[in-house]
């Protein structure tokens, strides 16, 4: 389908970068070996982690829910094959961090055993909105993409913002990655359909496509299917190759020529962007009643011996993937979860794949040399002219270098996507998104410390005041006692007086009987 | 000219007026320099500056009697807003009054506990359950580490354990240039 020529527009700056994707893009898809151990993060999205509900020893199915939404922004964890829980215990995650994190451990039986579906094959066009919302969330999908967030609530911009564009962002402008690239070409029904559900829970009237133009076997993919089940609200849009046009504001600005307001969302200029991923999750959630379990991952990289794409399920260690591309290369030297411009190195490959895992790179230092030391800043604004957020990195390091936190925030800092061009072109080698990095976490820190220091001071206010109440009752107690003692009148009857009184009398009553007795027998006796 | 000299005399009385009703009708209790420099200080109520609390030692900064540089939990960042909160120059931390130390909430061996109250007497911010005979515990989000529940406890059963740091809570560090571990800066 010839679409006449579309009006594109240009993001300021950006990078031509080598593609890198053909040694990945090779072989079709193809499953990975189920692995021994299956290792599920209860934390593998954005919002509170999920709170498990299976013990260890229990047996459970493949697709059954192990651990449930916490709050609203929050997604269910399931189990990607049939196994029996190991433990719940502290494992190693794919963080920058190197941390451990809780995790539900599962040892496969093998035999791949599915909870039975519900709700497969339902017309969703006779659901209701927030039922499909709710089914989405119930299949534990988020965005595929990267960052995680519950696709729910994306899909629930609210009454007050109305929906026209859905775009399924197929640009994959990160070098080497090429996982929604494999799954355009090879799932093209899974991605209308799955996009044709998402049209009617939006409420929206038009689709874009959006592939950059680097990918014609994607493309070709995409039209043929259409071609074949047309369907007039859909469009495949192949845009320029050039980085990060992927990053969801500057692909808005590329296909719509509009720009996401900077503390807004794109809900707010009537548009919602999903990865290709999580449109096909979503159609076999609401098609097949199958939970979010498995994901295309990229393998790539010269640190491994045969590069492709891998069908995973959630929860398999890298480990078993490179080992089924053939292991590593001798000179493989850094292992990055994610692609050269943001992704981040791993300490070990025993962590497990999870639902935002797109890539793995092993590279080798040809690919990847060890970055050279810094030096310090010329001032050239080369960086400047490649922000795709129209940002000013040399300011924004200037500051977050000297730690002044508030000035990086008057030049927009959370407005940084950490796309890495900047530091791609610095000609002093500048770790530029580090310091970017290093400033949000450590202005969200004290935004945290703030928080909790008000609580502290509130605390402390509220115990001043139970101390001064508490000794103005002390004393209002005693000034009434002092006050009842005074006001008693004269001779009036004390109860504990009277009692004293009374059994002083029965003493002094019995020893004049005593002596009486005495007396009357001493004057019997002769 | 006398009717220049009656204008501006005539202005100057107006605004006077003005001024004078302003200072009674908006007379504010508190000096609000002094919430301004609460709002800063940690709220730990250590101690450590030398005045019984955050807040008395916030009046005495206003009040010109103490320094900006006595709180260590506050740490460089603390003296930095105080300095630009009152426009004075930010000075090194005066480690006579302690150094800042990581974060650490207070435990209470429960084999050892008496329930005597001495410590939950103590807590500035009331973070410590327990009453007279019963089983004392800290409230682990509540306590502030100020340490001020150590000293009264007469079996000793009180210890300062490190917050576990946890992925919720990690920072990205300071790049040092020779130690990066994430990605290339040219292909």
């Amino acid at each position: 389908m010839m679409d006449a020529a579309r009006t594109l527009w240009q993001f300021h700056g950006g990078l031509h970068l080598p593609g890198n994707k053909a040694q990945s893009t090779a072989h079709p898809l193809a499953p990975a070996p189920l692995p021994r151990h299956l290792i599920l993060p209860l934390h593998q999205h954005i919002g509170e982690p999920a709170e498990v509900l299976v013990k260890p020893g229990e047996r459970v199915l493949k697709g059954q829910r192990v651990a449930r939404p916490h709050g609203f922004v929050s997604a269910p964890v399931h189990a990607s094959s049939s196994g029996t829980v190991v433990e719940i215990a502290e494992r190693p995650v794919p963080h920058p961090s190197g941390l451990n994190a809780p995790c539900v451990v599962i040892e496969t039986d093998g035999h791949d055993e599915p909870v039975p579906a519900e709700h497969a094959g339902e017309d969703f066009l006779g659901l209701d909105p927030s039922k499909l919302r709710n089914r989405i969330r119930e299949a534990g999908i988020v965005g595929l993409g990267g960052a995680g967030f519950p696709t729910f609530i994306k899909m629930n911009p609210g009454p007050s913002r109305r929906i026209e564009l859905l775009i399924v962002n197929g640009a994959e402008c990160e070098p080497f990655i090429s996982c929604d690239d494999m799954l355009m070409r090879e799932r093209a029904d899974e991605i209308f359909g799955g996009s044709q559900i998402l049209l009617h829970a939006l409420q929206a009237e038009r689709c874009l496509i959006a592939v950059e133009d680097d990918k014609p076997a994607a493309i070709a993919a995409l039209r043929d299917w259409l071609l074949q089940h047309p369907d007039e609200r859909f469009e495949v849009v192949p845009i320029p190759t050039i980085y990060p046009s992927g990053g969801e504001r500057q692909l808005i600005y590329v296909l719509t020529g509009k720009e996401v307001p900077s503390s807004g969302l794109p809900a707010d200029i009537g548009i919602v962007c999903q990865n290709p991923g999580t449109v096909a999750a979503v159609y076999r959630a609401i098609h097949h009643g199958e939970p979010l379990i498995s994901r295309i991952v990229t393998v790539t990289g010269d640190g491994v011996a045969q590069p492709r794409n891998l069908d995973v399920r959630i929860g398999t260690p890298f480990s078993e993937l490179i080992a089924a591309c053939g292991g590593y290369t001798e000179q493989v030297d850094r292992l990055i979860m994610g692609g050269p411009m943001m992704g981040f190195a791993l300490r070990s490959d025993e962590v497990p794949v999870i639902k935002t895992t797109n890539c793995i790179l092993a590279a080798t230092p040809a690919t990847l040399p060890p970055p050279a030391p810094a030096l310090p800043c010329i001032r050239c604004g080369d960086c400047v002219d490649v922000c795709p957020a129209d940002l000013l990195p040399q300011q924004l390091y200037w500051y977050a270098h000297a730690r002044e936190f508030d000035k990086t925030q008057d030049y927009n800092l959370f407005d940084c996507i950490e796309c890495g061009c900047c530091a791609y072109v610095c000609p002093s080698h500048i770790p530029l998104v580090q310091y970017y990095r290093f400033a949000k976490t450590e202005i969200w820190a004290q935004e945290k410390e703030r928080r909790k220091a008000d609580l502290a001071r509130q605390r402390h206010e509220f115990r001043l005041q139970r101390l001064e109440r508490e000794k103005r009752e002390r004393a209002e107690r005693l000034r009434k006692k002092k006050k009842a003692l005074k006001t008693a009148p004269e001779g009036a009857e004390d109860p504990k007086k009277a009692a004293i009184q009374a059994a002083l009398e029965r003493a002094r009553a019995r020893k004049a009987q005593l002596a009486e007795q005495a007396r009357r027998d001493d004057g019997q006796e002769p | 000219m006398l009717s220049a000299i009656l204008a501006l005399g005539l202005l100057s009385g107006l605004f006077g007026l003005l001024l004078g009703w302003s200072s009674i009708r908006f007379r504010v209790e508190r000096d609000p320099v002094v919430d301004q420099i609460d709002a800063l200080l940690p709220q730990t109520q250590c101690g450590q500056c030398g005045y019984p609390g955050c807040r008395p030692y916030a009046e005495a900064i206003a009040a010109g009697e103490a320094d900006i540089n006595q709180c260590p939990p506050g740490g460089e960042a603390g003296i930095q807003a105080l300095a630009d909160l009152l426009g004075r120059d930010p000075k090194p931390l005066n480690t006579e009054h302690g150094v800042p130390k990581e974060k650490m909430v207070a435990i209470i061996d429960e084999q050892t506990c008496i329930g005597c109250t001495l410590c939950i007497q103590a807590c500035p911010v009331d973070a410590i359950l327990g009453a007279a005979k019963q089983m004392h515990t800290v409230i682990a989000d509540e306590c502030t580490g100020c340490e001020l529940c150590v000293e009264p406890c007469p079996v000793d059963c009180i210890t300062m354990v490190p917050v576990e740091q946890d992925i919720a809570d990690w920072k990205w560090p300071y790049p040092d240039a020779g130690t990066l571990t994430t990605h290339a800066q040219h292909g």
